[in-house]
């Protein structure tokens, strides 16, 4: 479906780029999207990917140099935990970030410690720790790129990702 | 005044360093190291703005040397004025290049105390015969004197080395500007840990990839730079030799694999391993092989700092419930917390004479560096940006340089130990971070 999105979005630049954009350039991606879903997948919507599902939201965030898991966030990892339970080849990579202030390094073992929470969180909801792997990106892979509270606020969390993602 | 100009009668005295030549062969070695093994050049060269000076400056004049086309006499002004240690007099028209010329009067008139003069002659073998005297004009006597035979590649070098040997004499400490400084440059979705001259010029690329480098360490003898690569998905530690161009992993571990410091005999490399749980010091040997656990530390410990003896190190840790600085002895034994005004106190290095240590402490939201006195445990604020970060110190201990952001954009700075002297370093384009001051040359 992203890909999908994705190279529809690409023809529409292309055709926004192009010195005469032509109405069948900007339709051909709508024709062809029937088909390409009905390829890959023939069954209802991925959980995972469903946004009305609780295991489409993926980040819990957290507060300056912390690592606890606020309870807001619990319940979201509680469903992954499950799912992870009832998928046994489903595997997830928790990735812990922080926002850019202070030592990179310092940052660098409290991501790993972030992400060490979500893990000991679905360790505990039963998941088999095979199914669960971690990794620190410090503040190195912000998703926000601002110096502000807002951009901070993004970029201090742990992503839950799917190993197929 | 006859006994100068007896003196002066002889040619350049004092120690001729430029001809002793163990000393040449070195510099000489180090200099095809620069133009042969870092050839990739960079897009951009670092620019500099002093953004405050020093107090009691040495009033200083350079004369422009004589048939001076490659213009050292123009990078020796550049770097006294730059380091904020002197006051720049200006030679006006003056054209002395001979001692036996110099009016001393004159230059007292025009307030130097300390005059600079010299010429840039052929040599042999198609090298040149850089000369200088530095003199000083109310006892009218030679302070220094030297010649360097060089090729015509190595004029840069040659004037830093010149400005070494006058700061030296004016201030009685070791000069900083033949050294060389190290960090992480951000272009695009690029990272290259590049290597510069202090004053930013000539800067290098000597790794190129895709993913973040952090914590770039030079080792205590400037041939090479350990750093942290996440190409591999992960932090890993890897050695990149400058002579050979060759790189190898020193700590690739289960977990992450960060913050390596050498040890001041250049043997091992203090890292932070997260393998069993926790981020923890490890000690392995420069080559890689099998890391040694220096405590079984709770919580958080990470960015280690060897002594200049070897003997202890320095880091942070949050074992207390917030980031502070922590010391213990490289042999083992109780952890001692060193600061305690705060609650993140980060990224500790030991001066070059081991009395003091510079780190980050964050003020009512601002990150700032901060250095501590081992003895008194005073600390000084020494900065005031919003978001300082990544504090090294010069070789000389007189000044430090660090990573801040300025007008939203990643720059490096520069600020005295006593505060007073503050520079900018910014790229054209790009962000630069995690800056490492290299090693005095021997």
């Amino acid at each position: 479906m992203k890909k999908l999105m994705l190279s529809s979005l690409l023809v529409s630049l292309l055709a926004a780029c192009g010195s005469q954009p032509t109405k069948e350039a900007a339709k051909a991606p709508e024709q062809k999207a029937p088909a390409a879903a009905a390829a890959t997948k023939p069954v209802a919507v991925n959980p995972l990917n469903d946004p009305n599902n609780i295991l489409s939201h993926r980040s819990v965030y957290y507060d300056f140099d912390k690592s606890i898991v606020k309870d807001e966030y619990k319940p979201m990892v509680k469903a992954h935990s499950e799912y992870l339970v009832g998928h046994a080849s489903a595997k997830v990579q928790l990735q812990g970030n922080c926002d850019e202030r202070g030592s990179r390094e310092y940052n660098l073992a409290l991501g790993q410690r972030r992400a060490d929470s979500v893990k000991q969180l679905m360790e505990a909801a039963g998941v088999p720790a095979a199914q669960v792997s971690t990794v620190s990106y410090g503040s190195e892979k912000p998703r926000a790129a601002g110096h502000n509270e807002e951009a901070w606020a993004q970029n201090r969390r742990t992503d839950i990702v799917y190993q197929s993602e | 005044m006859k006994e100068w100009r007896k003196q002066s009668a002889l040619k350049f005295n004092g120690p001729r360093r430029g001809h002793d030549g163990n000393d040449m062969k070195k510099f000489a070695s180090w200099v095809v190291f620069l133009f042969c093994v870092l050839c990739r050049p960079a897009v951009a060269a670092l620019s500099i703005e002093i953004v405050g000076g020093g107090e009691n400056q040495i009033p200083i004049a350079v004369v422009p040397f004589e048939s001076d086309a490659p213009g050292v006499s123009s990078v020796i002004a550049a770097d006294l004025a730059r380091c904020g240690m002197f006051k720049m007099i200006d030679s006006g028209s003056d054209q002395t290049h001979d001692i036996a010329q110099v009016s001393f009067p004159d230059w007292k008139a025009k307030g130097a105390d300390a005059l600079v003069i010299g010429g840039i002659y052929p040599a042999a073998g198609g090298q040149f015969e850089v000369r200088f005297r530095l003199l000083d004009v109310a006892k009218q006597v030679q302070l220094a004197g030297f010649s360097y035979t060089v090729s015509k590649d190595q004029f840069r070098q040659t004037a830093h080395r010149i400005a070494d040997v006058i700061y030296q004499q004016m201030t009685g400490d070791q000069g900083v500007f033949s050294t060389k400084i190290a960090y992480i440059m951000k272009r695009a979705k690029r990272f290259e840990l590049q290597v510069a001259d202090a004053d930013g010029y000539g800067a290098q690329a000597v790794v190129s990839v895709a993913s973040p480098i952090i914590s770039p360490a030079w080792s205590p003898d400037g041939t090479k730079i350990a750093y942290v690569s996440f190409e591999q998905g992960k932090a890993v530690v890897y050695v990149q030799d400058l002579l050979s161009g060759k790189r190898h992993i020193v700590a690739n571990y289960r977990g992450s694999n960060s913050a390596p410091a050498w040890s001041p005999d250049g043997k091992d490399i203090a890292f932070t391993l997260s393998r069993d749980g926790h981020s923890r010091i490890h000690i392995v040997n420069e080559a890689g092989g099998n890391p040694r656990l220096v405590e079984a530390s709770p919580g958080i410990s990470t960015e280690p700092s060897f002594s200049p003896d070897g003997q202890q190190i320095i880091f942070t840790s949050d074992r207390g419930g917030s980031p502070q600085i922590y010391r213990i002895a490289v042999a083992g034994g109780p952890a001692e917390r060193l600061t305690f005004e705060g609650n993140y106190n980060v990224s500790p290095h030991y001066s070059p004479d081991g009395k003091s240590f510079i780190y980050l402490e964050r003020n009512s939201g601002h990150f700032n560096v901060a250095e501590q006195d081992f003895a008194t445990g005073q600390s000084q604020l020494l900065t005031d940006g919003d978001l300082d970060q990544s504090p090294t110190f010069a070789p000389n201990g007189k000044l430090i340089l660090y990573a801040s952001i300025y007008n939203g954009r990643g720059i490096l700075a520069i600020v005295s130990t006593d505060g007073r002297i503050k520079q900018r370093l910014t790229m054209q384009s790009g962000d630069i971070r995690e800056p490492a001051w290299g090693p005095f040359l021997k």
